[in-house]
């Protein structure tokens, strides 16, 4: 060894050159990573930066396009989760990998119960449950319990204590503390720094900033599917991180904003709205002629707003307004009727904006057809010129009005939904990330659309999980964290910093400062 | 008692089909002219294992989320089959056996091939491979007829000692020798995982594949024991379609009044030998008090109604409507 190599941990895992290609969309772009045993090595990145891709692709969901995975010094390949377990690498997923109507002592040993004869051995694998309870300290969860029944918090405890039990020597953490209460945070640190003395290696993501500088060694983030950077912990200001994690590659080009001196009469307000434990006290408007953006990481409770709004979840708290007069929609059907005049543009067009194989026609027609009926009978000629006057407005590229909508481009089909809910002559326009996964051209005539609405008069609420969207095409952004509003940008506050900084929760002063 | 309390939470559908199934057999015994005799149980015993098999055999691909509607036409081939060739010497019955056991694996594994490697929905899968069954079972039998080996029939159709019904231990050697290593083993674990939640149980590094093939393999297994079964107990082989449809559709109903879920996941296959034995009772119920035979399909058709409302109750809780239509 020569004498000016400092003396690095060797690692344990690395990436060589690893891309991922999504169709034309590059998802990893010849990244190289290494984390060594011993360290707890947190990964950063805004949405779409590529961090899921990287935890799939060491776990074994998905294969990488390019590259190599080198595990303690030779190269391997993954076949898949069950592939990367027997390999020492444990993925504790956001999305929770347990099985409802199964126990807790079976979701724990799901692929690997102590055996007797061949078969399962019932009270070794309920000794073994409670053991990994009590070492994550849930000591309250009873091994018989059903998955199901428990509270997400506790379902999230299970699932590491169900990661431990496999032994392994690379252990992800996705967001793993993100449903978890303080005391429960405390003790998965606790458990994390054990486990590194003991010379685990761990890849910890999370958006909570302050855990990160609590708890990791070594800091990387990554930015439009690149590594970008990797330092120890510590050595540079949440500032410095956040620039780190801003910059795009191009910019869209957005339709002028009106210059209003004042914020026009509300056409949506919400008061205090709550929901099962998922939003809280969320109060915000959305004024005549205005596009309210919803910002935030994924998964902060954006979707659930809109649902709520929209009627499709019971057991709201707190007041929803149209005009001044409160509303409480039960259901899409009475969300969208005349009194409250809504539309929710949904996130997923494939399975709840669009019936696939009905035509072109059927399906723009299908929300607003009560007003295309005499007596029993749809009037098809009205139908059709509407429809056809639709297909003009949006600029939908078709064939034939009468051919599946399956057979059209992503693009086009979301303009077929946008068309479906214009046609029932909505006020308030509700939109889930309308923009994810079409081209560039149709994301741009979707921004002149909402603004022409809303010169129109509508009132639109616009959850994107594109930041340059929002700050080009919104007047105003709500920024939602854990289900609050975390703060809400306008005018020459609306920068990437900010909007960054808040929805990573960082303190206001420290946004503020750089944003200026 | 919380340990009780969490150990009955998933068998509350069985501790209910075993006290309906209970409360229905006394009454019936109670109005039943000769009382318990060890005649009536045994003529209740072989008409109820014949479905209770069957529905066994439904359960399996039900706890994978999927479902059997070829169950019904393998019972009916192999009692063709049966019928053909359990005679001769001890050694030739034997083998006879096996070959009809052999048959019924080797259907089931069909289905679960189709199922598995070409991502056909099970529903559609078993239809078809239903009719081709079907149409075996023509081809081995075009009219009704055949023979068995009468004394080994007689046997199973009676009594051991003369007072357990022969046809009842078989269900319990079944239960001991095909469900419990089932229930206890890895692979039948991950297709109660499978059933629960696909996805995660392949986050989980769950066999589903192999779990998937075995359910409907060890589904054509136990069709066919009552396959042999049916052959004991009318000494022939009738490749009747009426009767494979009915017997498809009665093992939904029993896997349902047994408590396990069509979502998958949740279940036993005893929770279903006492659906069987419910929807069984019905028909001995109407015989003793007199009632045309004619209302029993209406009778079965409110018992399924009500076992099904019971496992609906959850539907009150849902939070997300979109839930609903998941």
């Amino acid at each position: 060894m020569t004498p000016q190599t400092t003396p690095q941990p060797a690692p344990l895992l690395r990436l060589a050159g690893v891309s991922k290609h999504y169709g034309g969309v590059t998802a990893l772009d010849g990244v190289d990573f290494a984390c060594a045993a011993g360290t707890i090595h947190a990964i950063l990145g805004e949405n779409g930066a590529g961090k899921s891709t990287l935890i799939k692709i060491m776990s074994g969901v998905v294969e990488p396009s390019a590259g190599e995975i080198v595990l303690d010094g030779r190269p391997i390949a993954l076949s898949g989760p069950a592939d990367a377990a027997r390999n020492g690498i444990v993925c504790v997923f956001q999305e929770l990998s347990l099985l409802p109507d199964l126990t807790v002592t079976d979701n724990i040993s799901i692929t690997d119960p102590p055996r007797r004869f061949g078969l399962i051995d019932g009270g070794a694998q309920r000794r073994r449950a409670r053991a990994l309870l009590d070492l994550v300290g849930c000591a309250d969860v009873h091994p018989l319990e059903l998955v199901k029944n428990l509270s997400l918090s506790r379902r999230q405890m299970v699932e590491i204590a169900k990661a431990l039990g496999r032994n392994p020597k690379l252990l992800i953490l996705d967001e793993a503390t993100s449903a978890l209460a303080s005391a429960d945070v405390a003790k998965v640190h606790e458990i994390l720094r054990r486990l590194r003395r003991d010379g685990l290696a761990i890849l910890y993501i999370s958006h909570r900033m302050h855990e990160i500088a609590e708890l990791a060694d070594v800091c990387s983030v990554f930015r439009n599917g690149r590594h970008i950077a990797t330092f120890p912990a510590g050595t540079r200001s949440d500032d410095a991180i956040v620039e780190l994690m801003i910059g795009r590659e191009y910019r869209h080009v957005f339709p002028p904003k009106p210059n209003r001196a004042a914020l026009p009469p509300p056409i949506l307000a919400i008061d205090h709205l709550g929901w099962e434990g998922r939003l809280h006290d969320i109060s915000f408007t959305v004024g005549k002629g205005e596009i309210v953006g919803l910002g935030g990481l994924d998964g902060q409770g954006q979707r659930e707003l809109l649902l709520a709004l929209f009627g499709v979840l019971s057991g709201i708290t707190g007041r929803i307004s149209v005009d001044g007069r409160p509303v409480r929609p039960a259901s899409p059907r009475a969300a969208k009727s005349g009194a409250v005049g809504m539309a929710l543009i949904p996130e997923d067009r494939k399975t709840e904006g669009l019936m696939l194989p009905m035509s072109v026609r059927d399906n723009i027609s299908i929300a607003a057809l009560a007003q295309l009926t005499h007596g029993l009978i749809v009037d098809r000629a009205a139908e059709t010129r509407r429809v056809n006057e639709m297909v003009r407005q949006l600029s939908i590229k078709l064939g034939d009005a009468a051919a599946p909508v399956a057979t059209l481009s992503g693009g086009n089909q979301q303009k077929v939904v946008i068309a479906k809910w214009l046609m029932t002559g909505a006020r308030i326009i509700l939109l889930n990330d309308p923009t994810r996964g079409i081209d560039v051209g149709t994301k741009q005539e979707i921004y002149q659309l909402l603004r022409r609405l809303a010169d129109a008069g509508a009132a639109i609420l616009f959850y994107s999980t594109d930041y340059d969207e929002l700050i080009g095409c919104c007047d105003r952004v709500a920024i939602l964290y854990q289900g609050r509003v975390q703060r809400e940008l306008q005018g020459a506050e609306l920068t990437e910093h900010n909007i960054i900084a808040s929805a990573l929760n960082l303190p206001q002063a420290a946004a503020n400062g750089a944003g200026a | 008692m919380r340990e009780l309390r969490l150990w009955l939470a998933p068998r509350s559908g069985l501790v209910l089909a075993i006290a309906l199934f209970l409360a229905m057999f006394t009454l019936y015994i109670a109005n039943h002219p000769a009382g318990l005799t060890v005649n009536v149980a045994t003529t209740a015993a072989n008409k109820g294992v014949l479905l209770a098999l069957i529905a066994m055999a439904q359960t399996l691909p039900v706890l994978t989320g999927g479902l059997d509607l070829s169950v019904g036409m393998m019972f009916i081939l192999c009692n063709c089959l049966a019928s053909h060739i359990i005679v001769g010497s001890a050694g030739e019955i034997a083998l006879g056996l096996l070959a009809v056991l052999v048959a019924g694996l080797a259907a089931g594994a069909v289905n679960g091939a189709v199922v598995v490697f070409g991502r056909l929905q099970p529903i559609i899968t078993t239809l078809a491979t239903g009719a081709v069954y079907y149409g075996l079972a023509l081809w081995l039998r075009p009219v009704p007829g055949g023979q068995v080996d009468e004394d080994l029939a007689n046997f199973m159709t009676y009594t051991i000692l003369d007072t357990i019904p022969t046809s009842l231990v078989l269900l319990a050697v079944v239960a001991l020798v095909v469900w419990l290593p089932f229930r206890l083993s890895i692979l039948g674990r991950a297709c109660y995982a499978v059933g629960s939640a696909e996805g995660a149980a392949y986050m989980s590094g769950v066999p589903i594949q192999r779990a998937k093939l075995l359910a409907y393999t060890l589904s054509g297994l136990l069709a066919a024991v009552a396959g042999i079964l049916l052959t004991f107990v009318t000494f022939s082989g009738e490749a009747s379609a009426p009767a494979g449809g009915t017997y498809t559709l009665n093992s939904i109903a029993s896997v349902v009044i047994g408590g396990t879920s069509l979502y998958g996941g949740a279940g036993s296959a005893i929770g279903s030998i006492f659906g069987a034995f419910v929807l069984r009772t019905i028909e001995d119920l109407l015989f003793v008090f007199d009632l045309p035979p004619l209302w029993q399909p209406l009778f079965q058709g409110v018992v399924l109604l009500a076992a099904v409302s019971l496992g609906a109750a959850r539907v009150l809780r849902v939070r997300n409507r979109l839930e609903l239509f998941g």
